[in-house]
Order: structure tokens, then C-alpha cells, then sequence
């Protein structure tokens, strides 16, 4: 599982690698929870590819319903059908036959959830659980383990290989322990400097291996500040972008307080920063 | 899913049971449903009559056992002591009961009755006049007769949480046109335009956030706030949060979910540490702002802090956080028992660098105090 993760450019450390093999072999969503930027949305995507599943993304958000998520009907179309058939004068089959043509396949809107059923096998994605509300994690609960949905109107749609299940979480509430029961838990950690070093390799290979030394060193130092938003490896990667588009092959005070912006997200934090003393943060 | 208890592997399986069961003394709870996942996860990994190598049982483990960040450690701790085996196996029951500590008296309202009987019983009458006289009593001058009428006082207590607009709507006499709405309402008619519907946002209830202070100083009031948070948590279980500051910072919705309030005190007194103890209240309520607070909890809640504002850390650091707070709220309210005294002036270190981001500053010491407190919450 690690070789091929890695083969896409996903350089996972032994506790994803395994989270991700069990969560195939025992056929158990995976619930990843851990800091903003420390991978969790690109394992899923990693995985998809590694895998050659396609992948559907469900973003979750407050509010979000069964209609949003799983189908819904496409009534202006319907509507539109119905005149075409009144103005043909066609009611060939009677009432019944109408309506079963108004309620069939091609006027359903299959949202992630019944498109993730419907392509299985493939990698479904649901991001950002803890932002939904309680009702839908009993919902979404009930679809993934059953892996099958009913639509009064057309009957069940199940899958005949349950979909790899990736849940994330930044942990701005707590989910429900019914829904982890079900699920694998693994904590995202950020990447230990070897590997953050070999990501930024992976991802930027334009970027000169001095400076992504350097970047991934300071971002390290800067997460052990105890900042209001501790920078994770999508800022690592923001940062040595933004010092490799200013031309610079190696890491200095000068530029690296012209390219705080892409660490630093807080102006508290760019403060606290400036008082400790950049470069003594940053060359340590 | 269970796993096949081969011969040779009977011995490892009950060892591996054992880890479970060390685990779940230790504080994670891992049901019985997460072990056999461990089991299954463990035989996926290597061949169940063979140990698996230990990288593999950690992660198996890890995986299956765990739900939350916090158990993380204590799952590290338990697996280096079972599987290096420093840990005594225990050969038949494990204990499962969790040593309760001893303040649980004091918050569960058992020691007043005990001390009840050493005293003349006194009369309480349950007249409107007696009544009115204990609502307006300072919660640190009850008599133990007094407090538990106090606490049935507190039960019938209303709270009707503030509202939100939620991004849901709902249908509704006025309002913009639901164009979904009619449409399938046209559908209906076969096709016909019957009559608009009608949509509109609907009211979510507001999240609270309760931050108790139960340093020493705020002893005589801790009781009748945790039973007051309870009694809140009770009227809307889904939006009331509640955590203890003190040397420390504890969670204890879970706790206050129980709908019994004496088992509901009963496992806060367990979950709480420092009860009675000093007050950092600068540095707990960093820990929560970074915990919880800037993650979403505190976002757009009404924040209540029950505090005598006695900083023994440094006011400075107070004053940040609790403009940081303001800042993510909806509403910061200061509830602090001394200012339902005469006389009284926010001069402690702490009210002063508190005071120019507060929304509410309020007294929170007597039973109506906490009413005028429910309706500032309401309205924030």
C-alpha cells in the first residue's frame, strides 16, 4: 500500500499506509482527524489514484440534507417533459405510464452519496464531517453501513462492492462515537522533517533541495511557537513556492519576512514572530 | 468477524484481550465491538497463530481502539507497559470500576445531608414568601436544608436558548418564492400554476458555551453552577457545552448529558481534577481557545464565564484571551458571585483586564441572578 501510494506522490509514514490497508481489507471507512494541512483531503485523492478508482467528494457544510447529498428530482425538467407530452397529446400509456416516465433514471440527480453507490468500487470522499450537523452523521451512518439507499419512487440502489470510505475531520466538534464505532481512527500527525523535506521534493522538484531543507526546518520551528495557527504542510509548500517564484535558492530573513503571508495566517502571529526574532526562528 | 481461536493462538488472543481490557482501566473506552475490530484488524495484518510484529499489533490497535486524540496517549502508555510487560496480567476480571475521587462528596450533595443530621432539623416551608426569600439568597449562605430546595428551585428553572438564521429554510407563509417548491407543486397539478410557495430561513438554536471556574475561591458556588449548567444541558442537550476552568481545562458535556443529575454530578466530580484548587484562568482559557474554542466551538456562541476573576497567573495573558474570545463569539457574559454584593467595585486583576471585551457583566450568586442570566442569554 505504501509503494503505491507513493508511486502517485503521497509519501505516507507506516500508521496512514496501514490505516489505509486495513481500511480496504476489513472494508471500514477510514475517519482521519487531525490539524488543517496535514493531508488528510490528499489521501483520499492519493489513494483514488494509486487505486485507479474514480473518486466522488462529498463537502460537508452546515445544513447540509439528504437532498444535497444523496438525490433529488430534477423538477423543472419533469415539468417541461409534462407539457411536451400534454402539447403532443400523448397520453399513450394512461396516467400511470406518465408518471413513471416523470419519475425515472433520467430525471434523477444523483448527488455524491448515490453516485459514490452507483460507481463503486471507487474512493468517497466525505470532508469535513464535523461541520455538518448531528442529524446528517446519523444519516450518513445509516448509508454506509447498509451501502444501499432506497428512492420510494425507483426502489433500492445498492452497491455491490462498498465504496473506500474516507472521512475527514478538523475536529471543530466532536462526531459522534456511533459513527467512529464503525469507522477505523487514525490521527494525522504532521510529517517528522525527513519526510516534509521529501514532499516538498515530491511536490515542487523545481524547488532547490537546500531550500526545501531549509523551509520545512523553519516550519517545524515555527509549529513548536504555540501560535494561534500553527503552519501545516500545505503552508510548507505555499512558502517554498512563493521563495522559489522570488528566485531565491536559499532561505534568508530578507525574503522570509516578505513571504510570511504564506505561513503565517494571523496577524497576532506575524507580531509574536517579529518580537522573538526572525532569524533566530528560522536558522535554529 | 471474529477471530478463529486456534490452540496456539488461544494463549496470544487472551493476551491481546488482556491490552484491551488494560486500555479501558486506563481511560479509553474501547467496547467490546472496537476489540473484536482489534482482533480482525490483527489477523488481516499477519497470520493469527504467529505474533505479529509489534509495529503492526501498535497500529492495529491505534486504529481500532482509539476515537479521539486524547486517548492517544494514553493508548501509547498502556501499549508500552502491557506489551513490553511491565503491566502484572491479570488472570480473570480486570477492574473496570475507576477509583472515584473523594471530592465527589462535595459536589454530589452528600456531605450537607450527613451534616443535616447533626444539626436541629429546621423547618422549611414551602410558602411563595420562603421561596422568594431563598431566590434571592447568596448560594454561599445556604444551609444544607436550604440548598437542596434550592437545587429542586434550580430544576424548574426555563431556558430558552438565542437563536441563529440556519442555511436551511423552511416553508413559510411570506417570503421569497421557493422556485423547487412550486414547481413540484405544479407537478402535482399536472402542470398547472396553482400558487407560489413560499420559503424562508429557519431559527437554529444558538450554541452555548459555560466556562466554570472551580478554584477554591468559587467553591461555595460550583455546586449550584454545575447543577444550573445541567439543568441547561438537560433543556437543549445539542447546544449547550460546558467545561471546568481551574489549573486546568476539562469537558464536561458528556458528563452533563445524563439526564439524572445526581449520576450527571456524580460523573463530573469524577472527570473533574482540580476541583477546589488554584486558578490559572489566563492559561485554561488559552487552552480552551485553542482546543476548542478557535476550531468552531466558540464561533458565533454565546460564551458564558462563571468567575470571581482571581488571576493568580498574569492578568495580561487574561485580557488576550478573553478579547481573542470576544472576538469568535457572539456574546462573552461574566458572571461573577461578587458582584451581586453591595458595594461592589470589578477591581481584582482579573474583572479589570476582562472587563473592556465583555458583552455582560452579571452576578450568577443567587438564584435570581441566574434567571436574569438565562434571559441575557436569550437575548445575546
Amino acid at each position: 500500500m505504501a509503494t503505491a501510494l507513493r508511486s502517485v506522490g503521497y509519501l505516507p509514514d507506516e500508521g496512514v499506509a496501514t490505516a489505509a490497508y486495513l481500511a480496504m481489507a476489513m472494508a471500514r471507512p477510514l475517519f482521519c482527524e487531525g490539524e488543517p494541512g496535514t493531508g488528510k483531503t490528499a489521501l483520499a485523492t492519493a489513494l483514488s489514484e494509486a487505486l485507479g478508482l474514480p473518486m466522488v467528494r462529498l463537502q460537508c457544510h452546515e445544513g447540509i440534507d439528504a437532498s444535497q447529498a444523496l438525490y433529488d428530482w430534477d423538477f423543472p425538467r419533469q415539468l417541461l417533459h409534462l407539457r411536451a407530452m400534454e402539447s403532443r397529446g400523448a397520453a399513450t400509456g394512461g396516467v400511470d405510464a406518465a408518471e413513471g416516465e416523470l419519475y425515472s433514471e433520467r430525471f434523477l440527480l444523483a448527488r455524491p452519496l448515490l453516485q459514490a453507490l452507483r460507481l463503486a468500487p471507487c474512493v468517497l470522499l466525505v470532508d469535513e464531517i464535523d461541520r455538518a450537523d448531528d442529524e446528517f452523521e446519523a444519516f450518513l451512518l445509516q448509508v454506509l453501513s447498509e451501502n444501499r439507499v432506497s428512492i420510494p419512487e425507483l426502489g433500492e440502489i445498492a452497491a455491490d462492492v462498498p465504496p473506500l470510505v474516507v472521512l475527514t475531520s478538523n475536529r471543530t466538534r466532536e462526531v459522534h462515537d456511533a459513527l467512529k464505532r464503525r469507522c477505523l481512527y487514525h490521527w494525522v500527525d504532521h510529517p517528522d522533517l525527513e519526510r516534509e523535506v521529501a514532499i516538498v521534493r515530491e511536490r515542487l522538484p523545481q524547488v532547490s533541495e537546500t531550500l526545501a531543507r531549509q523551509v520545512a526546518k523553519a516550519t517545524r520551528a515555527l509549529r513548536s511557537l504555540d501560535l494561534l495557527k500553527p503552519p501545516g504542510v500545505a503552508e510548507t509548500l505555499d512558502w517554498a513556492q512563493a521563495l522559489h517564484a522570488l528566485g531565491r535558492t536559499e532561505l534568508d530573513v530578507e525574503s522570509a519576512a516578505a513571504t510570511m503571508g504564506a505561513v503565517l495566517k494571523y496577524r497576532e502571529d506575524g507580531d509574536k514572530i517579529v518580537q522573538l526574532g526572525l532569524d533566530g526562528i528560522l536558522f535554529r | 468477524m471474529t477471530t478463529p481461536a486456534v490452540d496456539g493462538s488461544t494463549e496470544l488472543l487472551r493476551a491481546h484481550l488482556g491490552f484491551v481490557r488494560v486500555l479501558r482501566a486506563a481511560g479509553v473506552p474501547a467496547d467490546p465491538s472496537r476489540g473484536r475490530a482489534f482482533l480482525a484488524a490483527l489477523a488481516e495484518l499477519g497470520a493469527p497463530d504467529e505474533p505479529a510484529g509489534p509495529a503492526s499489533t501498535y497500529w492495529a490497535g491505534r486504529l481500532t481502539l482509539c476515537s479521539q486524540a486524547d486517548d492517544l496517549p494514553r493508548y501509547d502508555a498502556a501499549f508500552s507497559a502491557w506489551y513490553s510487560g511491565t503491566t502484572k496480567r491479570q488472570q480473570g476480571p480486570a477492574p473496570t470500576e475507576i477509583p472515584t475521587p473523594s471530592l465527589k462528596a462535595s459536589l454530589t450533595g452528600s456531605a450537607p445531608k450527613a451534616q443535616a443530621d447533626d444539626r436541629p432539623p429546621e423547618e422549611l416551608t414551602t410558602a411563595a414568601s420562603a421561596n422568594e426569600v431563598l431566590r434571592h439568597k447568596d448560594f454561599s449562605e445556604l444551609s444544607p436544608v436550604e440548598r437542596e430546595h434550592v437545587r429542586a428551585l434550580l430544576a424548574g428553572l426555563r431556558y430558552r436558548p438565542a437563536t441563529r438564521r440556519a442555511v436551511r429554510r423552511r416553508r413559510s407563509a411570506r417570503g421569497p418564492v421557493d422556485p423547487r417548491a412550486t414547481v413540484r407543486t405544479m407537478l402535482r397539478a399536472g402542470g398547472e400554476l396553482v400558487r407560489p410557495v413560499h420559503h424562508r430561513r429557519a431559527q437554529r438554536p444558538r450554541r452555548l458555551v459555560l466556562l466554570i471556574d472551580v478554584s477554591g475561591s468559587m467553591s461555595p458556588y460550583a455546586d449550584s453552577l454545575l447543577r444550573f449548567a445541567h439543568v441547561l444541558t438537560c433543556a437543549a442537550p445539542a447546544t449547550v457545552e460546558t467545561f471546568t476552568l481551574g489549573t486546568r481545562l476539562t469537558r464536561l458535556t458528556r458528563a452533563m448529558r445524563h439526564r439524572d443529575p445526581d449520576v450527571a454530578l456524580r460523573a463530573v466530580a469524577a472527570a473533574v481534577p482540580d476541583y477546589a484548587g488554584g486558578t490559572r484562568l489566563g492559561e485554561t482559557l488559552k487552552v480552551f481557545l485553542d482546543r476548542w474554542g478557535q476550531r468552531g466551538l466558540a464561533r458565533g456562541a454565546v460564551v458564558v464565564v462563571f468567575s470571581d476573576g482571581w488571576e493568580r497567573g498574569d492578568a495580561r495573558l487574561l485580557g488576550e484571551q478573553v478579547a481573542r474570545l470576544s472576538r469568535l463569539a457572539r456574546a462573552v457574559v461574566w458572571s461573577n458571585p461578587h458582584a451581586g454584593r453591595a458595594g461592589y467595585a470589578p477591581v481584582q486583576s482579573g474583572i479589570v483586564a476582562a472587563l473592556p471585551a465583555l458583552h455582560r457583566l452579571l452576578s450568577g450568586h443567587s438564584l435570581v441572578a441566574l434567571e436574569e442570566l438565562v434571559e441575557v442569554v436569550a437575548d445575546a
